[in-house]
């Protein structure tokens, strides 16, 4: 378990994401993959590992935001191959073409701190 | 398996404040008063009497206190519990516990928002959520947006059928003088409306207005003492399944599917003894969802279900009857006022819109993003 005197779930998350890794946490007592970083796990109470996904993932659901001022921009949830799912978006093609089921794969956009984002996958 | 007697307590009141726009200066709490002076008017019961207080708004940090302030009361028992818009059907659930026990005889539900004057970020400001935040999602209308794509991924659901709950809502609102929208409105407006966060257009997400409302609850037996027709509580139950739409269990199956089954088996009935279906409308596939979750159509079939007209005024299953939150009024947690609607169908009081020979009355509250499922079944005398 995180020593949250020292770093917390998110710290360590985020972390990760400054070295361009997508880091999720695994229940060690049922191997599920879990997703957003806790302290302990939903449902069972276990203790939780820190594991980095291979950052593949399959378009679940999909919106474009209209907001005053800005471009359309994409809003999705990512189910990523190890199990887990996380919002996100799809960058790199007009929001409008994102389709559920789309093979994606992560990058970190630059931020403080920097944040996954997906493109297409080559060759899917 | 509740705990719970099928109708021990009645709704022997129920009122709005004014609605839509109101004055400069006005509180959620002035709101709250003014819709508890008419419902104690209503069923002939004094302020003096309330000894049970329950209420939730996300202007108020302490909303119980805030109110049993302005009230001068100093009930024997409160409750504040917040669950978005469907708070107020959990305090039914809440209320019933507590009239059963003796811990409170008369109890008031209450609810004010003033977030059309004072802007809705400033009414109901966002936590941050790192893991949702940077992608800039709108929130609600994205997540609900989220929810709609699936629905249209898996069974076919069209925007025209998103369209038609719209163009139903308003055919209702028409028929009610206190709703916001007064003019008529056609599937290809709805479509054609500004897009908020595809699919779901302006049209398809609920007002922004000002509002409030009251409930007053009381024991079947004291019921029956008063001027009122009781609206037994014959079911309630509640499920809560996530907080962000990122960890809902399926975005094509909301937690009505749970609420809805232990309201029904506490009430002894299913969805074909429902004479009308109030649910919560925040968007236009929230009646879709609602719909199949609590048994009114099969899972997948809600958007055929409403593109027939069947929810409109002269179809099979009349369904938020007073305009819902997307033609009526939307004050942010707009659950209370959904429960208003169902009292006023078993009473007889709904006007132009009455739902004739209504004996029966489901009044269903959602909160969050999908989260919080809460399903009310009421009932005339008839019934208990």
């Amino acid at each position: 378990m995180d020593d949250l005197r020292t770093a917390s779930p998110n710290a360590t998350y985020a972390a990760h994401c400054a070295r361009g890794e997508l880091a999720y946490q695994v229940d060690t007592s049922t191997g599920a993959a879990v997703f957003y970083p806790r302290v302990i796990a939903p449902g069972t109470g276990a203790a939780l590992e820190w594991r980095i996904s291979k950052g593949l993932g399959t378009v679940h659901a999909t919106t474009v935001v209209h907001t005053k001022g800005q471009p359309p921009h994409n809003v999705a949830l990512i189910d990523l191959d190890e199990g887990f799912r996380m919002m996100s978006r799809v960058e790199g093609i007009d929001p409008m073409a994102v389709r559920i089921g789309m093979r994606v794969r992560v990058r970190m956009h630059p931020g403080e701190p920097p944040y996954p984002v997906f493109d297409l996958e080559q060759g899917a | 398996m509740s705990g719970l007697s099928r109708g021990s307590v009645a709704i022997v009141a129920a009122a709005e404040s004014e609605l839509g726009q109101v004055a400069p200066g006005t509180t959620p709490v002035d709101l709250m008063a003014q819709a508890t002076r008419r419902a104690l008017d209503a069923c002939g019961l004094a302020l003096s009497d309330i000894d049970g207080v329950f209420t939730n708004a996300s202007q108020l940090r302490m909303p119980t206190l805030s109110l049993c302030d302005y009230l001068g009361l100093q009930p024997r028992y409160q409750d504040g519990t917040g669950i978005g818009g469907s708070s107020f059907m959990t305090h039914v659930q809440h209320a019933m516990l507590a009239i059963e026990h003796g811990l409170c005889e008369v109890a008031l539900i209450a609810y004010g928002s003033t977030q059309r004057s004072v802007s809705r970020a400033a009414a109901s400001p966002r936590e941050f959520n790192p893991y949702e935040t940077p992608y800039q999602p709108f929130l609600p209308a994205s997540a609900y947006a989220l929810a709609a794509s699936r629905h249209m991924h898996q069974f076919g659901t069209t925007r025209e059928h998103l369209a038609a709950v719209a163009v139903a809502a308003r055919q209702w609102a028409l028929m009610n003088p206190v709703a916001w929208e007064k003019e008529p409105l056609t599937l290809d407006q709805v479509l054609g409306a500004r897009m908020v966060s595809y699919p779901l257009t302006v049209r398809d997400c609920c007002l922004v207005t000002d509002g409030g409302g009251a409930i007053i609850l009381t024991s079947a037996a004291r019921a029956k003492t008063l001027r009122c027709k009781p609206a037994f509580v014959l079911g309630v139950g509640e499920c809560l399944s996530h907080a962000s739409i990122s960890t809902m269990p399926d975005l094509t199956v909301s937690g009505a599917a749970r609420s809805g089954a232990i309201a029904y088996a506490m009430a002894g009935l299913s969805a074909r003894e429902v004479d009308t279906a109030q649910v919560y409308d925040a968007f236009t596939i929230n009646t879709i969802l609602f719909l199949e979750d609590l048994g009114f159509c099969p899972k997948g079939e809600g958007g055929r279900f409403v593109a027939g007209g069947s929810i409109a005024p002269g179809g099979s299953l009349p369904v938020n009857t007073s305009g819902g939150g997307l033609s009526y009024c939307h004050p942010g947690m707009y659950g209370l006022l959904v429960l208003i609607e169902a009292v006023r169908q078993i009473q007889g009081d709904a006007g132009a819109r009455q739902v004739a020979g209504c004996d029966v009355a489901l009044a269903h509250g959602n909160g969050g993003v999908l989260s919080s499922q809460v399903t009310v079944l009421l009932g005339s005398g008839a019934t208990v």
